[in-house]
């Protein structure tokens, strides 16, 4: 644990922007009657748009037909007077800070668009402007994998405690990391602005109260009934959509920053670029994941954790109140996943698929270390950030997660049983 | 408010296209979970290669429509095999995430703009299905309608949906005859007691991947007729929710019976259509107060698939069996 905290300094993002168009308009069926559009969308990975980024329109004989300004979602359209190739350039001094084009690609291309069609125009925007030296883009990607990796580990706790302890995979826990997120944002942005840090302490009670209500409302008297398994991962995929649909029922769908700590000057570490935000982020986490450590290893309630996880007849026999240890492992496990929506929305914005996003990833994690394994977890999750990535560095942003999905199925094949599970024979 | 269109509406999705291709991935699922107790969390994986392998097979090689389907069909197979090889032998648990996960590293790669030359990425992907339409036998004129009041459908849209619910008949039918043949009992022990079956001698690994296969071709069709229905394919209409959309069928219907994933499929886009138009017409009522009104005018759609949420919890609370399924089959205790 020293040696990540050693690790602890560095900097971040190369994920790409990238122009999506609607899907309505796939480039290109005629129609008179509508008028010819060359427009897109800047955004960088699925969830940052950048607003206010100018960007001009000329035609062949760089005759000035048009100019637009991204709105609150990263969109720009411009309307052009026919059929025919135009010249689009985008004003890279009027990107945030920090933010460039992609290696590359050019701050102008060329779009031909037929009449009455909508063209899409792709800039790829990143965080590593063109020209940042490899071993520079290397050290960022290594920092933001760490960060990243850290994230995953915190919100995986609750899965894999819960898991150990009941048996139960929560395909709900995404929602949790996402319900935490907006929460925070609500406190922060909405009702009267409180402080986020104080709103993110706000979040993890409400957050561990949903966790405990929970269990002791749902999945408590389920146990008692003896639902199967599979039952019980249905009920938990159902309230997965049921909470992201009422989630997207207050929130929208539009992805949303946090009022604080936005707009943070880089600290230059070295080879790294550092905001004040993601060093607390990583530092924060550390922390907890330290003391989560050693309440598992040395308190008694961490050892009736262990003892229910192992056996819980037994646990029970030897005195063990199993309902109350679950109860806690359901409060504290929602309560971070919570934080580490939080600390997600600081990174990329707030939107009701958050949580789902990472949820595959956690599972991963989780996977990957071995089902049921805490440190394996915490392990698993690192290596899954960390490919994430850095895998960046050779392929395109856009593809990222493939790489740990993959990653996890290729050491499945090798060794089923994850990498510090015990192995069982199963088919 | 008008119960006929809300009606009208509901009728035409629960027996339009979308509830063809919605029973042909519930009819695979059945195959995999219901009968053989595989929990493949990545059908919507095999729908999209059967979508991607007939569009692209047309839109960019421009081959015949018929190449493009067998295609579509036969990339299925390729993603069952190469799926089963490294899962079959996981832990159900890691089997469902597994699944997932391949579904959606194959939705990335295919959506991504690095895939723009050869899938359309992002930008989708359209092509002419009029090999499809030429056979069509229901005079299309821009005024003819087929139906009563408001339920009607196209001569286009009538092609489209006689086609899938013959094919529905008929995939059913053989799952019927295959299931209940000496191989399906098989299957069916592996389901519950996947050790005892072993321990009889049966090739435990080799009866769930030929499951597997048949059950990802099945929801290779649904992926067929989805590309067909609509010239082309969209890497976001294969998102994770999709398979669960399946189960939702399967579960409502009743899993590990034959008739269970159709009759599922049909509800399903009743329910949903039926609950999404009663709230539209319910949002333009004039005696609501505005702020309900603000609140429930665009989210309809979002409020409709809250309630398939809320069904799958409820089902599994009270009816596990589903509509027309025996409880016995359903105490399942993955492995």
């Amino acid at each position: 644990m020293r040696r990540l905290l050693a690790l602890a300094g560095f900097a971040l993002c190369l994920t790409l922007a990238w122009v999506v168009p609607s899907a309505a308009q796939s480039g290109g069926e005629a129609d008179s009657s509508q008028p010819t559009v060359l427009e897109g969308t800047l955004r960088l990975g699925f969830d940052q748009f950048f607003s206010g980024v100018e960007v001009t329109v000329v035609d062949q004989s760089g005759t000035w037909i048009g100019q637009a300004v991204t709105d609150a979602d990263g969109q720009w359209s411009v309307v052009v007077p026919g059929a025919g190739t135009y010249r689009v350039t985008l004003d890279e001094s009027t990107l945030p800070d920090g933010i460039g084009l992609r290696e590359g690609f050019e701050s102008t291309v060329e779009a031909a668009v037929t009449e009455g069609a909508s063209r899409a125009v792709v800039f790829a925007v990143g965080d590593a402007p063109k020209g940042t030296p490899f071993g520079e883009r290397a050290a960022q990607t290594v920092f933001n994998g760490l960060k990243f990796g850290l994230i995953i580990a915190m919100s995986a706790i609750g899965l894999s405690l819960i898991y150990g302890t009941t048996g139960l995979v929560n395909f709900a826990h995404g929602e949790l990391v996402t319900f935490g997120a907006v929460i925070a944002w609500y406190f922060n942005s909405s009702w009267g602005g409180l402080n986020l840090i104080a709103a993110a302490i706000v979040t993890m009670i409400v957050c561990g109260m949903l966790g405990a209500g929970l269990e002791t409302g749902l999945f408590r008297p389920l146990r008692r009934r003896r639902l199967g398994i599979f039952q019980l991962v249905v009920v938990t995929i159902g309230l997965s959509l049921l909470g992201r649909q009422v989630i997207q029922l207050f929130f929208g769908a539009e992805p949303l920053p946090y009022t604080d700590f936005q707009v943070q000057e880089r600290w230059e570490f070295g080879p790294w670029a550092v905001t004040p935000r993601e060093l607390v982020t990583v530092a924060v986490i550390v922390a907890i994941l330290l003391a989560v450590g050693i309440m598992l290893q040395w308190t008694r309630f961490g050892k009736a954790t262990r003892a229910v996880s192992d056996n819980s007849s037994l646990a029970e026999a030897s005195g063990i109140n199993v309902n109350r240890v679950v109860l806690m492992v359901w409060a504290m496990g929602a309560a971070l996943a919570g934080l580490g929506g939080v600390f997600q929305g600081l990174d990329t914005d707030i939107d009701p698929f958050l949580g789902f996003q990472l949820l595959l990833l956690i599972f991963a994690g989780v996977e990957l270390g071995g089902l049921g394994t805490a440190f394996g977890a915490l392990a698993g999750s690192l290596i899954i950030g960390m490919s994430t990535e850095v895998s960046t560095l050779w392929i395109s942003p856009e593809l990222k997660f493939v790489v740990p999905l993959a990653a996890l199925i290729l050491v499945l094949l090798i060794r089923p049983q994850g990498l510090f599970g015990i192995k069982a024979r199963v088919g | 408010m008008d119960f006929d269109i809300i009606f009208g509406n509901a009728a035409r999705a629960a027996f339009g296209p979308e509830a063809v291709i919605l029973a042909l991935a519930a009819i695979g699922l059945n195959v995999h979970f219901g009968f053989t107790g595989l929990l493949n969390f990545g059908q919507v994986g095999f729908l999209l290669l059967g979508a991607y392998g007939t569009s692209v097979s047309v839109a960019t090689f421009g081959w015949s429509l018929w190449v493009g389907v067998v295609v579509g069909l036969v990339l299925s197979v390729a993603l069952a095999v190469a799926l089963g090889f490294p899962t079959l032998r996981l832990h159900a648990v890691m089997f469902a995430i597994v699944t997932i996960a391949a579904a959606e590293i194959i939705r990335i790669l295919i959506g991504s703009t690095d895939a723009i030359g050869l899938t359309g990425g992002p930008l989708s992907v359209s092509f002419d299905a009029g090999a499809f339409y030429d056979l069509n036998p229901y005079p299309d004129g821009p005024h003819d309608r087929y139906g009563v009041g408001t339920f009607e459908f196209t001569g286009q849209q009538m092609w489209v949906i006689t086609v899938g619910w013959v094919l529905v008949a008929l995939v059913s039918l053989v799952v019927y005859l295959i299931v209940s043949s000496p191989w399906g009992r098989v299957l069916k022990s592996i389901r519950e007691d996947q050790d005892a079956a072993r321990s009889l001698g049966k090739n435990v690994f080799s009866y769930k991947m030929q499951a597997l296969v048949i059950g990802g071709v099945i929801g290779g069709m649904g992926g067929v007729i989805d590309a067909i229905k609509t010239s082309g394919a969209d890497p976001n209409g294969f998102r994770p929710q999709v398979t669960f959309f399946a189960y939702t069928a399967l579960l409502l219907g009743g899993a590990a019976t034959y008739f269970g994933p159709v009759l599922g499929a049909i509800l399903f886009w009743f329910l949903r259509e039926w609950i999404e138009s009663f709230l539209r017409q319910l949002s333009a009522e004039a005696w609501l107060p505005d702020a309900v009104a603000d609140f429930l005018s665009g989210a309809e759609g979002v409020i409709s698939v809250a309630m398939v949420g809320l069904t799958l919890v409820l089902l599994m609370l009270f009816r596990p069996q589903g509509i027309t399924g025996n409880r016995t089959e359903m105490q399942l205790d993955a492995r």
